[in-house]
């Protein structure tokens, strides 16, 4: 970060301010970042502590209260097999964020190293290019049953049915979906390699990962963070595809793809199936979109205030 | 005011023209059909799937086929032969049919006994695929006696001679359009596959495959008032939601095709008033299949095979009767299928005749009988809530394919089998996984790797020899077959056996149906499945369309040359 | 770069027969089978034979190098001879067949193309015409009211499924207000202004769910790299020279900012020729989406190849569109 500051040198106070200090005085600056991260928050609260408030068993099935509208019972109404609409939403919650947030960070890391690697070294460039040509041409759904095929029974007899499709799916996803991420970065990549500055501390010596880490990756920040943001939306929705298709979870694990799905028919019926969990994955990308706004103004040495 | 006048003016008109409403061909404009399992060629031969079987109905044509009771009719024929009417020989190894005179192809060349021939030799050459060459199993010889006369000889007596030629399963094709299109050059023949030359009402005009076709009206076809229709657009793809909304709500389509949805979207979409449900009966039953055998995977290559040994909890008959008393099938029709589905008992549901009532005790919940039965029989609830015995838990893995209403099935038994503590674990598998037969896939429903599974299942035409068939002993997949047996259970009863050989050898329908009543109770009784409901094929009809009548042994567009518009 | 454009192309060759191989493999080994969307009352034998007639019975190398046997020289030859209408040998040469069909793939890709390039295309270039401007302002206002409601409306259409969209804009325009049809019509011919304004009218839905999706992805990489360029020092060089703000903002730094865009966009081009799934679905657009997934459900592996390749030599293609263009952007991006 100082080298950085020192580069572009429009910053004095730095020195008196530990850099966790001074990201978080940048990220407090940042309104919408904060009021993102609140909602935040609150959803995973919602999510988290929720069920131990709102009692009632996700898969309790009442056969007599199916296709309710909201009531008291059921705030969110139930669904046609007479599932509680808010407790699902709230299982639910905590599995596609799970996998949106870990799908999301595995994929970016592959990604982002990917794109590094190859935008920085010349010599990575091609072979690692080519690579991701092919991910990016590989069939999907082929490819998650040969997956599935080949590692399922593995992974549930070592972790169990539900935490073994767990790591698969997350697995699943965030192979396959790193490829855009990568070419992204390796784009800006090229264009901030060749900037003076990084010129000027290859030639001031400085070691190779540490040109990476200190110059490269700050300058490519916001591409990331957008990946980010559209990451966790498109990780909560392929995992919803996946379920549909029959290869995510079982269909005793709720998941707010799911339940938005299989509502899409009962939209008439019943519009609280699917408004609840449209707009619980719709306010999750929303907020973590604001955070990356934020964090990623708050780490740019180049913004100081707005 | 104006329309009521027209209205009455429309009555009036059809009162007094009443037996003679549609006297002319291709009157009623395009009849638009919808089949969101898309068709993805013409010949029935080639591909076997129900969609392809339904749509070339309107183009090609059997011998003689079911109507909506299920009874046959002679259809290209002057009279179904029998033996009374000298027909079929007594020794029951030949039949003779009768063409019926002056029946043209659509090209106007007559249809003659060679092309019934050609047929039989199209289907039955080598390398050639043919998918429906079960129909013809046990032949040996179809001859053209004369131009109008066609005798099959079968190798053994065939005490239901009815298989090859009846039933859309199994339509004439036309000898000049297909013979160089016979054996391993059948694929390459695109414009015949795509456009078979038929005796039907209709003639392809264009076939884009997986999307959309459209027909015209046959020129030469033998009934010189219909079809109503001048065209129809047979469209397919999508969602069956979807397609019963372009009926039932949007009115775009006319007729709508498998419309497996959820009861109450139906409904809401029935209340626009713009069309209406029928549903047929046919043979199909959803049931839960019982794993006799272990498939732990502890067991490797025996794993849900015979020489892997019994399963530690589902041979005890205590254990499958219970599992089966618990279950509520009312509700499961209720929620899932409604007037598309009837609760069930037997695995043969219909037609008539076969209809046993023997096992209606599974048709109420008995929570409280399975429990006792369970307690009775030595397994004792744990902490936990879940029944066990020596060890060995009441806890199974139910798998089932991709669908909605399975999904919503299996949380209901689920729910219903948590009472009689007994856990279950759900996996769905994806249907072209499931029904696939891949031997290399562990999630086929042959290889059966988990201790239920549930799927539907049904015979083709209205006789059950076949079918029952397949619990025989040596029907068992293993390994060593390539997993390609249908006795899915790994049921084997030598009892059984006999019955079913019985069925094979007796003529007398009377008998035949005593004998598969009592194979049929054998089954349920001694759990080699959990039936649960008989499925009926529901489909969604426009309210502007007349002469529909829905058929569940035969193509549901067996009568499409009847189909008119509502003027 | 021209050296490298040609270095690349030549490397492209072996590339695509690598990915072609592994394809291939991935589809072997997947174990959805081509038959099983049949009737159970189809016995054993028979669907052995029906395998056999397929050629699933051939070892997988041989059946891999009649495909690319067939790809690569028949049907080449075929769509030469087609064109010249002259006969190379005897004309009898094995097509790729599609095994649901029976039926050459080559034939119903071109089927398919035209509602695919009409709706999927479509939506694509106004997904692009609609991001680029909207990114940019909301780039120049950050934080305005403007900025608020795009961010808003974008990262909902990104976050809110089209199978979700398409059903409910049905339910709203074609059963409520019954203002656009729910199923597009692919045998519609526009030869005439009432069939134009039919198939406006029917893809009308489809490409605004679309458009929609494509618009909000687009719009935060512009709005990002914009972001990032409006704060550097040659922005600030460039107001203090005098120069026009306007030319400021969309010469100096649009260009600059449109490096990740042009990577997205490389990256979406081919994606259009695999169509979009669930939205061709919902409408029957029956494109090459429909197609796509029709073909991989039945794994009707023939039509699943051909189509993924042709798809992955899209993307190759494409990445090396993009590499080009970040050169003519940035004159400082160099590879040799």
């Amino acid at each position: 970060m100082t080298d950085a500051t020192m580069t572009t040198a429009t910053i004095a106070k730095v020195e008196v301010e530990t850099p966790t200090k001074l990201f978080w005085r940048k990220f407090r600056a940042h309104k919408g970042g904060v009021a993102g991260l609140i909602v935040f928050i609150a959803i995973l609260f919602v999510v988290y502590v929720g069920p131990f408030i709102h009692t009632i068993d996700p898969n309790k099935i009442d056969i007599r209260a199916k296709n309710q509208g909201p009531s008291w019972n059921h705030p969110f109404g139930t669904d046609n097999l007479g599932h509680d609409m808010l407790a699902q939403v709230m299982a639910g919650g905590q599995i596609s964020l799970a996998v949106g947030m870990t799908a999301m960070l595995l994929a970016l890391l592959l990604g982002t190293l990917v794109g590094v690697m190859s935008g920085y070294f010349r010599r990575l460039d091609g072979p690692l290019m080519r690579v991701t040509d092919l991910f990016l041409a590989l069939p999907l759904l082929p490819l998650l049953l040969v997956i599935i095929m080949l590692f399922r029974d593995t992974l549930r007899a070592a972790f169990g049915p539900e935490t073994g499709i767990f790591i698969l799916i997350v697995f699943v996803i965030g192979v396959t979906s790193w490829m855009h991420t990568a070419r992204i970065v390796r784009g800006d990549v090229l264009a901030v390699k060749s900037q003076e500055f990084i010129v000027a501390a290859k030639s001031s010596g400085m070691r190779e990962y540490r040109i990476v880490l200190r110059h490269i990756l700050p300058n490519v920040l916001s591409s990331i963070m957008v990946s980010a943001t559209l990451g966790i939306a498109s990780a909560i929705i392929t995992e919803s595809a996946l379920s549909f298709l029959g290869l995510g979870f079982p269909s005793d694990f709720p998941t707010w793809g799911r339940l938005l799905f299989d509502g899409a028919n009962f939209l008439q019926i019943t519009p609280s199936r699917v408004i609840w969990p449209g707009l619980a994955i719709s306010l999750t990308v929303l907020s973590v979109n604001y955070v990356g706004d934020a964090v990623r103004d708050a780490l740019d040495p180049r913004t100081v205030t707005h | 005011m104006k329309r009521t006048k027209l209205l009455l003016a429309g009555t009036v008109a059809a009162l007094a023209f009443a037996n003679m409403a549609h006297a002319e061909r291709g009157t009623d404009g395009d009849l638009k059909i919808l089949f969101w399992q898309a068709v993805s060629t013409l010949n029935p031969y080639l591909s076997g799937g129900t969609k392809e079987v339904y749509s070339s109905s309107m183009v090609i044509e059997p011998l003689a086929r079911y109507d909506a009771t299920g009874a046959l009719v002679a259809w290209l024929v002057t009279e179904i032969p029998t033996v009374a009417n000298g027909g079929v020989t007594a020794d029951m190894k030949s039949i003779t049919w009768k063409l019926k005179p002056g029946v043209k192809w659509s090209d106007g060349s007559a249809f003659t006994a060679e092309d019934v021939v050609f047929t039989w030799e199209y289907c039955t050459a080598p390398d050639g695929g043919c998918a429906q060459k079960a129909q013809y199993e046990g032949i040996t010889k179809v001859e053209a006696v004369d131009a109008q006369t066609v005798k099959v000889t079968f190798s053994e007596p065939k005490y239901y001679p009815y298989s090859a030629f009846v039933g859309a399963q199994s339509p004439i094709l036309q000898k000049a359009q297909f013979k160089d299109c016979v054996g391993a050059k059948a694929p390459g023949c695109t414009a015949a596959n795509f456009g078979p030359i038929g005796t039907g009402p209709f003639v392809v005009k264009e076939f884009k495959p997986n999307d959309v076709i459209t027909f015209t009206a046959n020129p030469n076809f033998r009934d010189a008032a219909k079809p109503a229709f001048a065209s129809v657009t047979l469209k397919g793809g999508g969602d069956a939601a979807s397609a019963a909304r372009a009926v039932l709500e949007t009115g775009e389509f006319d007729y709508a095709w498998n419309m497996q949805v959820e009861p109450e979207v139906l409904a809401t979409m029935l209340k626009a008033g713009k069309g209406k449900i029928e549903t047929a009966f046919g043979t199909q039953v959803e049931r839960i299949q019982i794993n006799w055998t272990n498939p732990d995977p502890k067991l490797g290559d025996k794993r849900s095979t015979v020489e892997g040994g019994k399963h530690p909890a589902l041979s005890d008959p205590a254990v499958r009767k219970a599992l089966s008393m618990a279950i509520d099938r009312d509700v499961i029709d209720e929620v899932g299928y409604g007037e598309a589905g009837k609760p069930t008992c037997n695995i043969v549901p219909a037609p008539d005749i076969y209809i046993s009532s023997t096992n209606d005790w599974c048709l109420k919940q008995d929570i409280k009988g399975a429990n006792k039965l369970l307690d009775d029989a030595g397994w004792k609830k744990g902490s936990d809530g879940i029944r066990a015995k020596d060890g060995v838990k009441l806890s199974f893995l139910y798998q089932t394919s991709t669908n909605s209403v399975r999904q919503g099935t299996q949380a209901l038994v689920k729910d219903m089998w948590s009472q009689i503590g007994v856990a279950s674990e759900l996996r769905n598998v994806s249907a072209s996984v499931f029904f696939g037969g891949d031997p290399a896939s562990p999630d086929t429903f042959q290889k059966f790797y988990a201790d239920v599974e549930m799927y539907t299942n049904n015979f083709d035409g209205t006789d059950p020899e076949k079918y029952l068939a397949e619990w025989l002993c040596d029907k068992i997949p293993s390994p060593a077959n390539g997993w390609q047996g249908q006795n899915i259970p790994r049921y084997c009863n030598p009892a059984y056996d006999k019955i079913v050989n019985e069925l094979a050898k007796t003529g007398d329908l009377k008998k035949r149906a005593e004998l598969a009543i009592k194979a049929n109770d054998m089954l349920t009784a001694e759990g080699a499945h959990i039936p649960l409901i008989h499925r009926g094929q529901p489909s969604a009809i426009s309210a502007t369309l007349i002469g529909v009548d829905m058929n569940a042994w035969d193509s549901e567009l067996w009568n499409v040359a009847d189909w008119s518009r509502k003027k | 770069m021209f050296t490298y454009t040609i270095r690349r192309l030549m490397f492209a060759v072996p590339t695509l027969l690598v990915i072609s191989f592994v394809i291939f493999a991935l589809l072997d080994l997947a174990p959805n089978d081509p038959l099983g969307e049949l009737p159970l009352t189809i016995p054993p034998e028979v669907r052995e034979q029906i395998r056999a007639a397929m050629g699933l019975d051939q070892p997988f190398l041989i059946r891999y190098l009649k495909w690319l046997q067939q790809f690569f020289v028949n049907e080449p030859l075929n769509i030469f001879e087609q064109i010249t209408g002259l006969t190379v040998g005897t004309g009898e040469r094995m097509r790729v067949l599609s095994w649901a069909t029976r039926s050459p793939v080559v034939d119903l890709i071109v089927q398919r193309l035209p509602q695919t390039l009409w709706v999927v295309g479509m939506a694509y270039v106004f997904g692009i015409l609609i991001a680029i401007p909207v990114g940019v302002i909301s780039a120049y206002r950050q934080y305005s009211v403007f900025d608020q409601v795009g961010t808003f409306i974008t990262m909902v259409g990104y976050s809110v499924p089209t199978f979700f969209t398409g059903v409910l804009l049905i339910v709203i325009f074609s059963s409520w207000l019954q203002w656009f049809p729910s199923i597009y019509d692919t045998n519609l011919v526009v030869d005439s202004w009432a069939n134009f304004v039919e198939q406006m009218r029917q893809m009308f839905l489809p490409v605004l769910v679309l458009s929609l999706y494509n618009a909000s992805q687009i719009t935060r990489f512009v709005r990002a790299s914009m972001l990032d360029n409006l704060s550097m020092d040659y922005v600030r060089t460039a107001r203090a020279k005098g120069v026009r703000e306007k030319t400021v903002l969309l010469v100096h730094v649009l260009r600059n900012s449109l490096i990740p865009v042009v990577t997205v966009i490389a990256l979406g081009v081919p994606t259009i020729f695999s169509g979009a799934i669930i939205t061709e679905q919902i409408f029957r657009v029956n494109g090459l989406g429909q197609l796509l997934i029709t073909a991989v459900q039945g794994a009707d592996i023939p039509l699943v190849q051909t189509l993924t390749f042709i798809f992955a030599v899209l993307i190759v293609l494409f990445n090396l569109i993009a590499d080009v263009l970040y050169g003519i952007l940035d004159p400082r991006i160099r590879y040799d």
